[in-house]
């Protein structure tokens, strides 16, 4: 088997007297779609912040293609190509949809551009994700599920090996569930590896080939969406004895 | 937004202004210095007020260590007046860049307050130098002007083409790479750092540059007062109107600074003739609470509105045409 894209090698964090990570490895594949669930509190956010540079792990490794990312800044790490949308949108609320993405496509990405290159990049993104004809919208105007798809379209512009997406769907009508899914798929058809963190179980059981599972900072379980829904670990952490 | 050529227009304005002072009463000289002081403190604060988005209400600080700058270096070896400038820029530029690293742990009104704290921390120091005159102050023989009519002629113009350049490069970092990643840290600095911004190395040019800017305008000081003394270079007017300027005018753009203290540095020179000069401190506070309150964009903001609401009229305009016809 070849190297994995990301390799989390025996990750802990402590805040305080608080484990928030206990010695959790996980390694995700180029281009694999990757599930990461747990019970609230269990330390998936940690984990990831940890991954895309927010947070510095205390002990272990985020081995990144080949390399060893632990002490690198968050923007080195989108410029390498692990990417994240965020949980509750973030987005550059003074400026319009497109220009959001104008600044990871100007920043993430080492080849200098000019400004009319990065407009067409950012289009043919906001094409894919659906949000093309809101382009030139102001970006703190958007509706909740306009929100998602900015970020991930935003995501995106940095051209990301790696995709992190945050609870994209939380809150989210079953529709909208489906439409964020659809493009969560299209992303990953060319070539991305994506990380979901979610709640819609029904999401990430359809999206994910690999699922683990965090309860407490610890890691309970790994599989297949089938082998993880008929663990008895995995039920007794969402639903107690 | 595609603009009038800046630099053949500001070349322009420097020679008529150069001109003037052959022409002109020099009373307007005086004025004048004082609204370009006012516009090059403006527009270096707004470059990290309005551009980075983090509040400075220690720019009488930056001024200050400016104007001590020029202190120190007459009471040494008596350098010419564009050395002291450069002096300046580079001391108070490295004040800026400590002060940015104070950006990685506080942010919001935690950092105004730091900065504010600052400049109270360095008024203390220089209260108690005796070398630059300690609470006394100390004394600047001007220098000779051999071709300006005045003396404050020649203070006008120097200043003149410093305020021209410093508004040159806000101009350019408001359109440029490092602007538009600014942009990014004022709206959402985790965001931009994630989307691939260094976001303290920005923040470090940003308060560089805002130092050393202010820095500048203080290194001329002393010659213009030809006093110096800590109460009144750490004045309060000029913390206050280096953040009441861009706000009246509009901090998103270079142009607000401008329009702001050319606006608010007029009307306080008038009223400080015409009325009384203690009237000063409540024209800008009333202004201030005016525009936070109900134009918060500013006057470019305003300008910006009127101009959309402008199109918009119009469109309907032709659109109810087309109906009829």
């Amino acid at each position: 088997m070849d190297a994995p894209l990301l390799d989390v090698q025996g990750l802990s964090k402590h805040f305080g007297g608080f484990t928030a990570l206990d010695n959790v490895s996980l390694q995700v594949g180029k281009g694999e779609r990757f599930g990461l669930i747990g019970p609230n509190g269990s330390g998936k956010t940690t984990m990831i912040n940890c991954i895309s540079g927010a947070l510095t792990n205390e002990t272990g490794k985020v081995v990144f293609k080949d390399r060893d990312i632990s002490g690198l800044k968050p923007h080195q790490r989108t410029r390498l190509g692990i990417a994240r949308s965020f949980q509750l949108p973030r987005p550059f609320a003074s400026m319009t949809v497109l220009e959001n993405l104008c600044i990871p496509l100007e920043y993430a990405t080492r080849q200098r551009s000019t400004m009319a290159r990065r407009r067409e990049e950012g289009m043919a993104i906001l094409e894919l994700i659906g949000l093309a004809d809101k382009a030139d919208d102001h970006s703190g105007g958007l509706t909740q599920i306009d929100m998602r798809k900015l970020e991930l379209a935003r995501a995106m512009a940095a051209k990301p090996d790696l995709l992190i997406s945050d609870e994209a769907m939380a809150g989210l009508s079953g529709s909208e569930v489906d439409e964020i899914l659809d493009r969560l798929f299209t992303l990953n058809e060319r070539g991305v590896g994506v990380i979901m963190i979610e709640h819609v179980m029904k999401a990430v059981m359809r999206f994910s080939q690999r699922i683990v599972v965090l309860d407490a900072g610890s890691k309970i379980a790994e599989g297949t969406p089938d082998e993880i829904v008929s663990n008895p670990l995995v039920e007794k952490a969402y639903l107690g004895e | 937004m595609k603009i009038a050529p800046f630099w053949p227009a500001a070349a322009l304005l420097f020679v008529l202004g150069a001109a003037s002072t052959f022409a002109v009463d020099e009373y307007y000289f005086v004025a004048g210095y004082i609204v370009l002081q006012g516009l090059i403190m403006a527009t270096a604060w707004n470059i990290l007020g309005g551009f980075t988005g983090y509040v400075n209400f220690g720019s009488a600080g930056f001024f200050a260590m400016g104007a001590y700058t020029s202190v120190v270096l007459y009471t040494a070896i008596d350098p010419p007046v564009f050395v002291a400038i450069v002096a300046a820029a580079v001391v108070c530029g490295l004040l800026g860049f400590g002060a940015g690293y104070l950006t990685l742990r506080l942010r919001g009104v935690y950092f105004a307050i730091a900065t504010l704290a600052l400049a109270i921390v360095l008024e203390t120091l220089m209260v108690n130098w005796d070398y630059v005159g300690g609470a006394t102050g100390a004394f600047i023989i001007t220098p000779d002007t051999e071709f300006f009519p005045s003396y404050n002629a020649f203070m006008f113009v120097l200043m003149l083409a410093l305020a021209i350049g410093s508004v040159g490069l806000a101009r350019y970092l408001n359109y440029s790479r490092i602007g538009r990643g600014l942009a990014a840290i004022r709206d959402d600095e985790v965001a931009a750092e994630c989307a691939g911004v260094p976001t303290l190395r920005l923040k470090l040019i940003s308060t560089t540059i805002m130092g050393a800017m202010m820095g500048v305008a203080g290194a001329l000081y002393p010659y213009f007062v030809t006093f110096v003394e800590p109460l009144s270079a750490f004045n309060l007017i000029v913390a206050v109107n280096a953040i009441a300027m861009p706000m009246i005018g509009g901090t998103a753009t270079w142009v607000g600074p401008v329009i702001g203290a050319l606006l608010l540095g007029s009307v306080q020179e008038w009223t400080k003739v015409n009325i009384s000069s203690e009237l000063n401190l409540l024209i800008v506070g009333v202004l201030l609470v005016g525009f936070v309150a109900l134009a918060p964009q500013g006057i470019v903001g305003l300008a910006q509105k009127f101009g959309a609401w402008i199109r918009a009229h119009r469109e309907k305009r032709q659109g109810d045409g087309r109906a009829a016809a």
